[in-house]
């Protein structure tokens, strides 16, 4: 699934291309527009920030990005391939390869190592045993973590356990990293390291998009998506602030 | 996933709630342990029981003396001297499949040698008797044609007997006296032990029959051809009910008895008694499976009590897992694994503890015990179906969780 993505990709052709994308949900006899008729286009590369007050769609829009739910209508090309249509077994083939998730709450087990952590999403790939734990230790490296691969969440900081989660995130090699509040349970401190390690991944070309309600989180992007009751009311491209 | 990854994760996660998972285990341990151990003591019992029916003597019909009735009263077994030694031969000559047959006298006595003695059961008897009855001989000889043809002064001594007359001491050649007469000792026959009415079957001498009605006072009573029993030995896969028929109406017939007069002689087929044997073992069989049935879906049932508890509890782990690329298939199996992990686990726990019981019932209580392999195949087996089956309604739960509610599951 993943390499038929990457065969299908040209360097021009936008990585993410949604098009009249809604989503309603039924609640008794109400019908709630979740997503109404959103049509975007984000490019390789990319760093996007979407923002919203809560019920404005930013996470229905979010889920829809990961493939963890399907639109009632419109489309959605990762890649230039069309995700709306796919089974549940090809949708996790996609998450697992071409997606890492970030969340607000870190989701690791906590009672695995860190090091097993990351190696959870190769378990899904197929990938075999040997290269697990050395492709978890360069993911690993790549947040500034190596030396803690043998430590439990527990004995980890909340911003540590982040970038855990982050190295998990990115061990398949994802085309697209999204994260749900980040920097939601974290300090002001430390967000800013989680921040900075996103420009960094980003600069390395990684295409991030990230949910937040905090505009000082969302200054650090290089676009500003801006949802309000289930509809996209402003994009724009920033410069971004630098955040070390 | 492969079955390894998800094998541990599921020891990891039954570790996390050490005392919970040994807790859900109980059930399964305690079914298994009970079929395990129940087994064994059944099947020592059923082992020893056939053992003992093999001493009998296989494919065997005994033909005895019956009561004679007279003016309503009826007299014991033994009482009528109609059996003799040409209905052995009778029977031998006319009925087909009749391999041997063996007539027999019998009498209480004190048998003395030097100045010991001792009470036992004297057996005239000619060689086909030891054949049809399986004895072997542990020392010297056994008795000979010639030995019954000549009515020598010979005796084989039983176990038993030579214990309490000779102590350790070697009785070949040896002098003994049964009543006022004078035997020498020519053999030891092989030990037998008990029979399944728990007598000692090695409390036994033999002499030639010819030799004890011609020496042992009134004996020989008014007909000298008379026997008190007759072993009939059938061939191997001799219909012995028919045989018993067909015996039956040879002897009535040779005995000129008229319709509606009762028998004057008792048969028995001493493989009935296995068949018995048989019939209470196999509801004994039945009763087991009924206790294991029951304790494993008990066990089942906690086990799957804990899974829901546990699929609830991991709502947020199987959400990450769904986000992170686990199909809806990989949940399902490695919660599967997890339920039977741990019915496994439980099984084998069982299995120790059940042949720890059955070593403990051996030695505490003296029962003979075996451990039988495919009772305890079939347990784990069981065990590993009853964690399958209980798993998978908690493992498709787990699997049709929505990834998005599962991941702000609190």
């Amino acid at each position: 699934m993943a390499s038929d993505l990457r065969e299908a990709a040209s360097p021009s052709s936008p990585l993410i291309a949604v098009e009249a994308l809604t989503r309603h949900y039924r609640m008794g006899p109400q019908t709630v527009h979740a997503l109404d008729d959103v049509t975007v286009t984000i490019r390789r590369g990319e760093f996007v920030a979407v923002m919203g007050p809560s019920g404005s769609g930013k996470s229905t829009f979010m889920n829809l990005l990961g493939c963890l739910d399907r639109p009632d209508a419109g489309h959605y090309r990762l890649d230039g391939q069309e995700v709306a249509g796919l089974t549940s077994d090809e949708l996790a083939a996609v998450r697992n390869r071409a997606i890492g998730f970030v969340f607000q709450s870190f989701n690791l087990l906590p009672r695995q190592t860190a090091l097993a952590n990351v190696m959870l999403p190769m378990v899904y790939a197929g990938v075999g045993h040997a290269a697990r734990a050395e492709r978890a230790l360069a993911a690993l490296d790549s947040v500034g973590l190596r030396e803690r691969a043998g430590h439990r969440p527990t004995q980890l900081s909340g911003g540590q356990q982040q970038r855990v989660a982050i190295a998990r995130a990115l061990v398949n090699a994802p085309l697209l990293l999204l994260a749900d509040e980040p920097t939601g349970a974290l300090d002001t401190a430390t967000s800013r390291e989680i921040m900075a390690l996103f420009q960094r991944l980003n600069r390395r070309g990684i295409t991030i998009v990230l949910v937040t309600h905090e505009p000082e989180v969302a200054r650090f992007a290089d676009r500003v998506l801006q949802f309000r009751d289930g509809r996209l009311i402003d994009d724009a491209r920033q410069e971004p602030e630098v955040a070390a | 996933m492969t079955a390894w990854d998800a094998f541990r994760s599921a020891l990891d996660s039954l570790r996390a709630n050490p005392l919970r998972s040994a807790l859900t285990m109980l059930g399964i341990v305690i079914g298994v342990a009970a079929v395990i151990a129940m087994v064994a003591v059944g099947a020592g019992a059923r082992d020893q029981v056939l053992r003992q029916i093999a001493s009998l003597g296989t494919n065997l019909i005994m033909v005895g003396q019956g009561s004679i009735a007279r003016g309503g009263v009826k007299l014991g077994a033994g009482t009528a001297s109609s059996l003799t030694e040409d209905d052995a031969l009778a029977v031998l000559t006319d009925i087909p499949g009749v391999v041997v047959t063996a007539p027999s006298v019998r009498w209480g006595l004190q048998i003395v040698a030097g100045n010991q003695n001792w009470g036992t059961v004297l057996f005239g008897i000619t060689p086909d008797y030891m054949d049809a009855r399986d004895w072997s001989v542990a020392q010297g000889r056994g008795l000979s044609d010639e030995d019954v043809a000549q009515a020598n002064k010979v005796v084989v001594l039983g176990q038993t007997v030579v214990r309490n007359l000779f102590g350790g001491g070697d009785p070949i050649g040896e002098p003994v006296r049964v009543f006022s007469t004078p035997l020498t000792v020519i053999g030891v026959l092989g030990e037998k032990g008990q029979n399944t009415q728990g007598q000692d079957q090695d409390d036994v001498i033999f002499v030639p029959l010819s030799t004890a009605k011609r020496n042992i006072p009134g004996m020989a009573k008014s007909n000298p051809r008379f026997i008190h029993t007759m072993v009939v030995k059938m061939r191997d896969g001799a219909d012995m009910a028919e045989a018993q028929a067909e015996i039956r109406d040879l002897l009535r017939q040779r005995h000129r008895l008229i319709p509606g007069q009762d028998d004057d002689f008792w048969m028995r087929d001493l493989t009935e008694v296995s068949a018995t044997r048989d019939a209470s073992s196999r509801a004994l069989s039945f009763l087991l499976a009924a206790v294991a049935a029951v304790s494993l879906l008990v066990g089942g049932i906690g086990i799957m009590n804990i899974m829901l508890v546990s699929v609830t509890e991991r709502t947020r782990e199987i959400g990450l897992r769904l986000a992170i690329g686990a199909r809806r298939r990989d949940i399902l199996v490695q919660f599967l694994i997890e339920s039977t992990t741990l019915s496994l686990i439980g099984a084998a726990v069982g299995v120790a503890v059940g042949i720890g019981t059955a070593m403990v019932v051996a030695a505490l209580a003296g029962w003979p015990t075996l451990i039988r392999l495919d009772s305890v195949v079939l347990a784990v087996v069981v065990s590993g179906l009853v964690g399958v089956f209980f798993g998978l309604y908690p493992a498709r739960r787990a699997a049709r969780l929505n990834p998005i509610e599962a991941l702000r599951h609190e």
